[in-house]
């Protein structure tokens, strides 16, 4: 089927050179582009014509495009990743928008989460919750047959369903509070409903809390903005499992 | 007269590895505290070896591009990981997962290697669950198996169609503890622009902080590549974006010889390209031939009415649907080998059957397993690969069939190593899809992720150690030498050139036409004209490139204009290379299908005679013809025969 084609779009986008500077919004026009283009091609099509104008492109997160490694990174009509569910920036089609329309592009706004340029930001952060915690302390090597260690299909699934994170911060982005919770909550999760986790759900669970406290995340109100938000569609009961295992450790100091 | 020395042991073929390990050095501990590793890249393969020789003492420096460790493109393999477990009782033994590897790569591979491989596949499995990766489970609690091409046993371990994102999540978790433990420091958004030699070993790297331009300098004792494939040589294909071989051709032009390059996988199920505007192409995860069937219409007039949209697939009749696979290949039928169903696919299109507006599609249709099995198992085994496609290209795979078409999606050719991994340079060692070694001219489904985690896990841990300990009398790298000033001096000076070109054309314009050559003339179907043609109209481009790019922004600044350029002047010497090594191959094995060499019912005929070896090219100097050499590979355990799935 053939896709339609957008006559012209105006793109509202942030600039911002650099940590330091104040940024702004500019407004870009672009023409033709394809319902059937990604959104990011749209991106790359605005790119180009900046580029051959002498421009600054737009610097912005994205690597696989397919949805995956959780590196793009946009807010895009006031929703993280856009108009559409359980999906990344990359996997968002132009189909979702209208001829003439005007398309607002932020980065994602979250002090632990500072810009780095334009619509990149630093998620650090998120690497220095899960190295305070989100791991097996098991070496490479001398480990039994994985056949040993028997595990619930429905154990299994549910680990699962928590472990499909991406980590791209759509969750921190969309909550008022830029808490973290729900990051943070389907390792945890994961871990808690595995044997392999169990040795040191008591560790994990408040050191990665404390970590994110310390790195600046906001405190988790239960709005459930973060579960709608987010492109893997992980459930806010890991949260309740995380609050769970969390009471646990600390009833048991 | 060759000088390659692959290093490969001595003895019966499933004792060379046990004997190796113990015939090889072992460094103490007090000393592995002193010697300083660096690993580039953080792909399965990059993450597990850097966290296992943290977790054995050493001191170690991981890079990446990316933002994380935890995003490199291992992340969206889908189906899963092979491994030797015989958990199903369909008599798979490593053995059989040997020669399954060996006969898939088109008898191309090393059969040392390879052996080995399949030997440390298992307690990939074990070491994966001991880290909490969610396998799928049976019932009983068991780890689940699924099929793969190209194999008659069940031994795929699979984590939904997420296995690559589970696999790389749990090395992560690894790498994460070891950096939490203080023995790898983490340098993300760095990207290697040169390997630093000292006394002809490698001793460091000169980086790129992709955040503000500073160029940097790291030394080490050893050197580790884990920077993965190619494959975007050709613009369009499953790798991500960022995915360059920069590193590993820096490497090249320091002396390390380039193994196979010709040798690029063709996936066949992706979706297919959508117009001009298209920037990466979306796998459909082989996983899917498991209980997708493969069709396009038997009538050409069908076929056209689907072409201008009069029909849909499902006004075809089931008589009317040729199954194409299960027809010319009965005995695997949809489950063949990758290289097998994608020429079999182009061959359909080619010859007018193809399916969407321009004719390069066939149906991978569901409706079948739909019947038999339900919608909700099928919806339980590939929900989110289903899910995927209809974000896409907004159709539902559940009523409607898919449409793929085969793209470029692995390196089997990389860097040449020897039996330890270690590069034609000391010290420098190159791991996972980086390397050549174990796949021969095809890999199997499943087995890229296996690999990785091999040569991270199980294998370079080890070997590193026997170079190490020739080491540990060396001191501390000192980064102010002139090795180290002049490589430096040499990284900005690209980076200054490229960026002062100030031309007119964005890289962009020039990658999408290094793309057309690359998929035109040495794509699918190769032969000696198109690749001179290829060679010239590549060295046209590189030429136009060096003089009309334009790269916008600040040196000193995050500026992936400039990251891309550099990316792509590689790409082009890489593709140059690539052309010349098929060239010179004249003969179809594998993914490297030439056109003067087929049999006489049209599938790719290899021919032993002329084959049977690895080239391993060294370069010569800029505008120079690289030399190659010949690594000959002797077969003493398998036969070989031209490869049936009939």
């Amino acid at each position: 089927m053939a896709d339609k084609i957008l006559k012209k779009i105006y793109v509202k986008v942030w600039r911002q050179n650099n940590p330091s500077e104040k940024g702004r919004f500019e407004t870009y026009e672009v023409e033709n582009v394809s319902q059937g283009s990604s959104f990011l091609e749209m991106i790359d099509i605005l790119n180009d014509q900046l580029i051959r104008e002498g421009k600054d492109p737009i610097a912005f997160d994205h690597d696989c495009r397919e949805g995956i490694c959780g590196m793009c990174s946009m807010y895009i009509n006031g929703h993280a990743h856009g108009p559409d569910s359980e999906i990344t920036t990359c996997q968002l089609h132009m189909r979702r928008f209208e001829d003439g329309e005007t398309i607002t592009v932020e980065p994602w706004r979250a002090g632990a989460f500072p810009v780095i340029k334009d619509l990149i930001v630093d998620r650090t952060a998120f690497d220095k919750i899960q190295q305070a915690g989100g791991y097996v302390s098991v070496n490479t090597g001398g480990v039994p047959d994985g056949n040993t260690i028997p595990i619930s299909q429905v154990d299994a699934e549910e680990a699962m369903d928590a472990a499909a994170c991406i980590g791209c911060g759509a969750c921190v982005a969309t909550c008022k509070n830029s808490s973290a919770m729900l990051f943070v909550a389907a390792k945890v999760s994961q871990f808690a409903k595995l044997p392999q986790g169990k040795v040191e759900a008591k560790r994990r669970a408040k050191a990665m809390v404390a970590k994110m406290d310390e790195l600046g995340f906001g405190g988790c109100t239960n709005t459930g903005a973060c579960e709608l938000a987010c492109p893997k569609n992980i459930s806010i009961s890991h949260i309740a499992r995380l609050n769970r295992e969390y009471l646990k450790a600390k009833f048991s100091d | 007269m060759s000088n390659i020395d692959s290093k490969i042991p001595e003895g019966p073929l499933a004792e060379k590895w046990s004997r190796h390990k113990a015939a090889i050095r072992v460094v103490s501990p007090a000393n592995k505290r002193k010697l300083d590793i660096i690993v580039v890249g953080t792909g399965l393969a990059g993450a597990s070896a850097a966290a296992s020789l943290g977790e054995l003492g050493y001191n170690v420096k991981a890079f990446c591009y990316q933002d994380s460790p935890r995003r490199a493109h291992s992340i969206a393999a889908q189906g899963g990981i092979n491994a030797a477990k015989n958990y199903q009782n369909d008599n798979d033994s490593v053995y059989r997962l040997f020669y399954d590897t060996i006969k898939g790569g088109d008898y191309r591979a090393r059969e040392a290697n390879t052996y080995r491989l399949a030997e440390v596949s298992p307690n990939i499995i074990d070491q994966c669950v001991a880290q909490g990766v969610p396998f799928a489970r049976e019932y009983g609690g068991t780890l689940a198996n699924r099929s793969f091409g190209g194999v008659l046993v069940s031994r795929t371990f699979y984590a939904r169609g997420q296995t690559g994102q589970q696999l790389l999540l749990g090395a992560y978790s690894a790498l994460n503890r070891q950096i939490d433990a203080g023995s790898v420091e983490m340098y993300a958004r760095h990207e290697m622009l040169d390997v630093v030699l000292v006394d002809g070993k490698a001793r460091g790297i000169i980086v790129r902080d992709l955040t503000n331009g500073e160029i940097k300098r790291f030394g080490a004792h050893a050197v580790v590549m884990a920077t993965g494939g190619y494959g975007n040589v050709f613009f369009l294909s499953t790798n991500a974006m960022g995915s360059n071989g920069s590193a590993a051709w820096q490497a090249y032009k320091k002396g390390a010889y380039f193994s196979n390059p010709c040798y690029v996988q063709i996936h066949p199920t992706c979706i297919p390209v959508h117009g001009s505007q298209q920037s990466k192409l979306t796998l459909m995860s082989e996983s899917l031939r498991n209980d997708g069937r493969v069709w396009v219409p038997k009538k050409k007039e069908d076929a056209e009415r689907l072409r201008k949209g009069e029909i849909s697939a499902v006004d075809i009749k089931d008589e009317d649907r040729d199954f194409y696979l299960e027809r010319r290949y009965p005995s695997y039928g949809n489950l063949v080998p990758r290289d097998v169903a994608s020429r079999a696919a182009k061959e359909r299109c080619d010859a007018g059957f193809g399916v969407n507006a321009e004719g390069k599609a066939v149906f991978l249709d569901f409706k079948y397993a739909i019947e038999r099995l339900g919608r909700e198992t099928i919806e339980k085994r590939y929900g989110n690969l289903f899910q995927m496609y209809e974000k896409i290209t907004d159709v539902d795979p559940y009523t409607h069939p898919m449409q793929i078409y085969p793209a470029i999606h692995y390196a089997m050719g990389g860097t040449w190593v020897d039996y330890n991994l270690m590069t034609s340079i000391p010290g420098l060692y190159a791991i996972g899809e980086a390397n050549f070694s174990d796949h021969g001219a095809n890999r199997l489904g499943a087995s890229a992720l296996m690999q990785g985690l091999a040569d991270g896990y199980f294998i370079l841990p080890y070997t590193i150690g026997d170079y190490l300990a020739g080491e540990i009398m060396v001191p501390k790298i000192d980064t102010n030498t002139p090795e180290f000033d002049e490589a430096e001096k040499n990284v900005t000076g690209r980076l200054e050139k490229l960026y002062n070109i100030k031309g007119d054309q964005p890289v962009d314009y020039f990658h999408k036409k290094l793309g057309h050559i690359m998929w035109e003339y040495v794509g699918m179907s190769r032969n000696e004209e198109g690749l001179k043609k290829a060679i010239e109209e590549i060295a046209e481009l590189k030429k136009e490139f060096w003089s009309n790019v334009r790269v916008p922004g600040e040196m000193n600044n995050i500026n992936p204009e400039l990251e891309k350029a550099g990316r792509l002047a590689d790409f082009l010497d890489i593709g140059d290379l690539m052309a010349r090594d098929a060239l010179n191959r004249n003969e179809s094995c594998g993914g490297h299908f030439r056109e003067e060499s087929v049999t006489e019912d049209g599938e790719a005929k290899r021919n032993d005679e002329i084959g049977c070896y690895a080239s391993a090219w060294e370069f010569q100097g800029e505008d120079k013809e690289p030399v190659m050499h010949r690594e000959e590979l002797v077969f003493e355990n398998v036969k070989l025969t031209q490869r049936s799935y009939k």
